[in-house]
């Protein structure tokens, strides 16, 4: 039992200081119908460093590992290169074990690391302010909505249909218990965004629009219109960022109008992991910080008049405020959080922009190179560094034949709309700059042979 | 560009300690560290990015054209800014750090480096299911383990954090509800909770009241009983509880919310004083989270990520959210989702989260609970306990510990600031302890302690280190007692003296700004 010090004669001699003659006594307050005589049977005892190792490796093997091959998935969290020094430093043990930052004086790390990254999400974004960070996309997506609800002093928000159908779901979720109403549709498969759908939709009694840029298919659409039309009656524009690369090439949410911007940040720093820990990013304007959910790090100074840095506006916060905190959420997604600024500190805004320009070149001569297979026709006009193709087939089964051949070629509408018949034929393809034109070619010739 | 152009150098210290001025204002080993926006600038960068293809924009016209404002670093740069950083932290790598229901126990590095596996690591959330079957086994043989522990019927892996879990367990009730066509707004809280209690049942569109406390710090049973009723859809009980004590009548508790229509939720914060010693489900709980971050020694990484896997009892398990793994008879692993939901899971309240839950916080914990398995587990449990009620008689004589006649604490000691001398407080004795060498315990919490300071030193502390933490805070006690001036100024020798937090709240800054520099140079 390598992680426990405590000796034999240790546990004596401090059973003996304390005044107990067995550990037994000091769990005298558990009734004894509730206390268990022994380590509970039918689980394996303790086990070796290299035991231990040796199961998760025969585990691990079990995985198509992404680097491992020609890999297009996107819709929501996207593979990208890591420089290697990220991973060193968030190892270091004083970011890895330290905790939430409650002791300002000795948390500074944390604490300036917070404030950097919080400058740099709100620049990124085009806001103001940003926060300390949420667990993920789509959990940050439905604290928007939420948040605007408050703002605005409604419980109607219209969601775009371009809207990542997971976090339409998580959405949906909340607001069957909080009693909001949400107004979904379905996307088209065509190259024109739902934004006249949105414009009509806001109304006097509209406390948000949610829309994903780029969105669930790729497209990029201009947002300004719809914040217009949405601060003309009142309501809010809550923007959707879950490629965050893609503002390095794009124009930013909160330049078109967006109140709140929200997104995941996995992109830039923090890896696959199957879907998490990621990163919730969170920005608004300003005039809304008061209503904003989470962690926020502010600047201070010292008794003796030295900058520092404090978590701050906790009034907000569910351990002050209880009952009428703005949001339950207590831990975040720090260490993420850090991974996202190590990351950008790295590129830096020249490296974002040649990043996101190598991404989208990339994606437009995969997009030419695979539109030109017979059976597989381009959705978008516009995107980023992610498309939608119509195959001649339902793309779903496609996907896994692509898998039998060893290609992890892209999410099937299918899968992310079960039960939508125009769209499974939509094939998602996600084209970073760990694509190779080889595996362009591979996706391209297999396509070509199933889709024949 | 460069975005700072004036440079940048730190303040120098005057008056406190700081008395002899260096020219950098570093003390030696204490280095100061400038934000990455006053040395950095937009045209560095520490990567090298292959040139794009020539191809034709797509954009749709929406190219971002103006200076975004993002400061780069080369790699060398990069290193030290972040390690500087780093060393004005303290860390569980360090000391002790005995934060009160944070359980800040060691965090091995096996379960680092199981989690970087490219298996696990590199593996994107929606990629086909029979290329992603032993991601999946993990997380089926975690629940399994988590269920085990626990004795109760089902758990739900989806949640994100502690208090995500505790939604998922409200939503649940609130789903269970439904189902039976009950509308119970009210949950009931004791006084003594963690604040995401009520604002978790607050955020699921509950009312929530409260629940007093007895002299000797449980729940008042005969309180409790008298506001059961109809409107109550369930209680959220801490076990042990915040001030370090077992619930003794828990059973009795979730009877009688049972025999009134309600449910019996258990924040599961303090799971590691019983864990392999008591299963929650023998005491009638319907649902519970587990904070892998805690007792399962996943890094807590300066506030997360988290992770918050919650177990159900038989009544709430139909309502649990989606996705999950589900062992299939052919020895598959398959994840249920929307599609299969309709016929796997019908009663669900819906997916709480885009993909499948903290993989990288699975692998962790699994390693973790593997290598102490069921006898070492319990072990874990034993210790802990063992360890706080160690500080607690050893520390009595000269800190008020309000509830140490009721018996042995479990986990975690609580005291007051009950005898030290006129303006001397709680925040004084942990900002000694700072001084120390030491993190500080959890302060100001539980509520119902005035000045509580609660101390969790986890059992991955040896004897010696507990020996001298015993004695340093015997000593800020004692000077807090005599009313020792230089206490109040304490931290003395940490990277910052105290900070002003009515500043920040008064005029936040919480960006920073060019123009911010251009006044402080006036």
């Amino acid at each position: 039992m390598r992680y426990l010090p405590l000796t034999q004669p240790d546990r004596q001699a401090m059973l003996a200081t304390i005044g107990a003659s067995s550990i037994d006594d000091l769990f005298v307050d558990v009734p004894a119908e509730a206390r268990l005589p022994g380590p509970i049977v039918g689980l394996p005892n303790h086990a070796s460093e290299m035991a231990v190792e040796r199961h998760f490796s025969n585990l691990a093997r079990k995985n198509m590992a992404a680097s491992h091959h020609p890999f297009f998935l996107g819709a929501g969290a996207y593979k990208h290169h890591i420089p290697a020094t990220v991973d060193h430093i968030i190892q270091r043990g004083e970011f890895l074990t330290a905790y939430t930052p409650y002791q300002p004086e000795i948390a500074q790390g944390t604490l300036q690391m917070l404030f950097e990254f919080q400058t740099q999400v709100a620049r990124l974004f085009g806001c103001d302010v940003a926060n300390a960070s949420m667990y993920d996309g789509s959990t940050a997506c439905w604290e928007a909505i939420s948040m605007a609800g408050r703002v605005a002093k409604r419980k109607k928000a219209v969601l775009s249909s371009g809207l990542h159908p997971h976090y339409v779901s998580v959405a949906n979720t909340m607001a069957h218990f909080t009693g909001d109403t949400l107004e979904t549709a379905l996307p088209a498969l065509n190259a024109a965004t739902d934004a006249e759908r949105l414009i009509e939709a806001i109304d006097d009694e509209t406390s948000c629009v949610v829309v994903q840029y780029p969105d669930i298919l790729g497209r990029i659409g201009d947002l300004s219109e719809i914040a217009a039309k949405a601060h003309a009656h009142g309501a809010l524009l809550v923007a959707v960022v879950t490629e965050p690369v893609a503002l390095g090439a794009i124009r930013s949410p909160g330049e078109m109008g967006a109140d709140i911007v929200v997104g995941e940040g996995q992109s830039i720093g923090v890896g696959l992991q199957f879907g998490g820990p990621y990163v919730g990013l969170f920005a608004c304007k300003e005039k809304f910080v008061r209503q904003m959910p989470g962690r926020l790090c502010g600047e201070t100074v010292d008794a003796t008049g030295k900058r520092g840095f404090v978590l701050t506006l906790s009034t907000r916060e569910q351990h002050i405020r209880r009952e009428k905190a703005t949001s339950n959420i207590c831990t975040n997604a720090g260490l993420c959080a850090l991974a996202f600024s190590i990351h950008m500190t790295l590129l830096g805004e020249r490296g974002l922009r040649d990043l996101a320009a190598l991404n989208h070149a990339s994606a437009v001569t995969a997009a030419e190179h695979l539109s030109a297979v017979p059976g597989v026709t381009l959705v978008n006009e516009s995107f980023f560094n992610e498309f939608t193709l119509k195959l001649s087939k339902p793309a779903r089964p496609i996907v896994h034949q692509l898998a039998e051949r060893g290609i992890l070629g892209g999410v099937s509408l299918g899968r992310l709309f079960p039960g939508a018949p125009d769209l499974e034929n939509g094939l998602i393809i996600a084209v970073t700059e760990t694509v190779t034109a080889q595996d362009v070619e591979t996706l391209a010739i297999a396509l070509e042979e199933i889709l024949a | 560009m460069t975005i700072n152009q004036s440079g940048w150098r730190p303040e120098m210290g005057t008056g406190g300690d700081d008395t002899v001025a260096t020219y950098t204002g570093n003390r030696a080993l204490m280095l100061e560290e400038a934000l990455i926006f006053e040395i950095g600038d937009s045209s560095t960068t520490g990567v090298d990015i292959a040139p794009a293809l020539k191809a034709a924009p797509r954009l749709g016209g929406l190219e971002r054209n103006a200076r975004i404002g993002l400061p780069g670093l080369s790699e060398p740069e990069t290193v030290r800014h972040y390690t500087r950083l780093s060393r004005q932290n303290y860390a569980i790598d360090l000391g002790l750090f005995p934060l009160g229901s944070c359980t800040m126990k060691h965090n091995p590095r096996l379960n680092e480096k199981i989690a970087r596996m490219k298996g696990f690591a590199d593996v994107h959330p929606l990629q086909p299911q029979e290329t992603v079957q032993g991601a999946l086994a993990v997380i089926q043989e975690l629940a399994v383990w988590l269920i085990e522990l626990t004795g109760m019927y089902g758990v739900a892996m989806a949640p994100k954090a502690g208090a995500h879990g505790e939604l998922c367990g409200i939503l649940c009730i609130k789903a269970a509800l439904e189902a039976r066509g009950e509308d119970r707004p009210l949950i009931l809280v004791p006084e003594s909770a963690h604040g995401t209690n009520p604002a978790t049942a607050a955020f699921a569109g509950f009312r929530v009241e409260n629940i007093p406390a007895t002299a000797e710090g449980r729940v008042d049973l005969a309180a409790l009983k008298a506001r059961l009723g109809p409107d109550v859809a369930g209680v959220m009980i801490t076990n042990p509880n915040t001030c370090g004590l077992f619930e003794r009548d828990m059973k009795a508790i979730s009877d009688a919310v049972h025999a009134a229509g309600g449910y019996v939720y258990c924040d599961g914060a303090n799971f590691n004083a019983i864990v392999g010693r008591v299963r929650p489900g023998d005491l009638g709980i319907d649902a519970m989270h587990i904070n892998l971050h805690k007792t399962f020694s996943t890094p807590h990484g300066g506030g997360g990520p988290g992770s918050g896997p919650v177990v159900l009892s038989e009544a709430l398990a139909p309502f649990g959210p989606i996705p999950f793994v589900s062992l299939m008879k052919d020895g598959s692993y398959k994840l249920v989702e929307e599609e299969s939901a309709g016929a796997l899971h019908p009663q669900t309240f819906g997916r709480m989260a885009a993909f499948h839950g903290q993989m990288g916080m699975f692998t962790r914990a699994l390693s973790y609970i593997l290598s102490h398995g069921a006898d070492g587990l319990r072990q874990v449990a034993e210790d802990a306990v063992l360890n706080a009620n160690y500080i607690l008689r050893c520390l009595e004589d000269v800190l008020d510990a309000p509830f140490a006649a009721s018996g042995p604490c479990m986990h975690e000691a609580l005291f007051s600031d009950s005898g030290l001398a006129e303006g001397f407080s709680t925040l004084d004795i942990a900002k000694g302890l700072i001084d120390e060498g030491f993190h500080p315990m959890t302060v100001y919490f539980p509520l119902v302690v005035h000045g509580a300071m609660l101390v969790e030193p986890t059992e991955t502390e040896s004897k010696a280190t507990l020996d001298q933490f015993i004695g340093a805070l015997r000593s800020v006690a004692c000077r807090a007692r005599q009313g020792d001036a230089a206490l109040k100024s304490a931290p003395h020798f940490a990277p910052r003296h105290r900070l002003d937090e009515t500043l920040a709240a008064r005029k936040p800054v919480l960006v920073w700004k060019e123009a911010e520099l251009a006044q402080a140079a006036e």
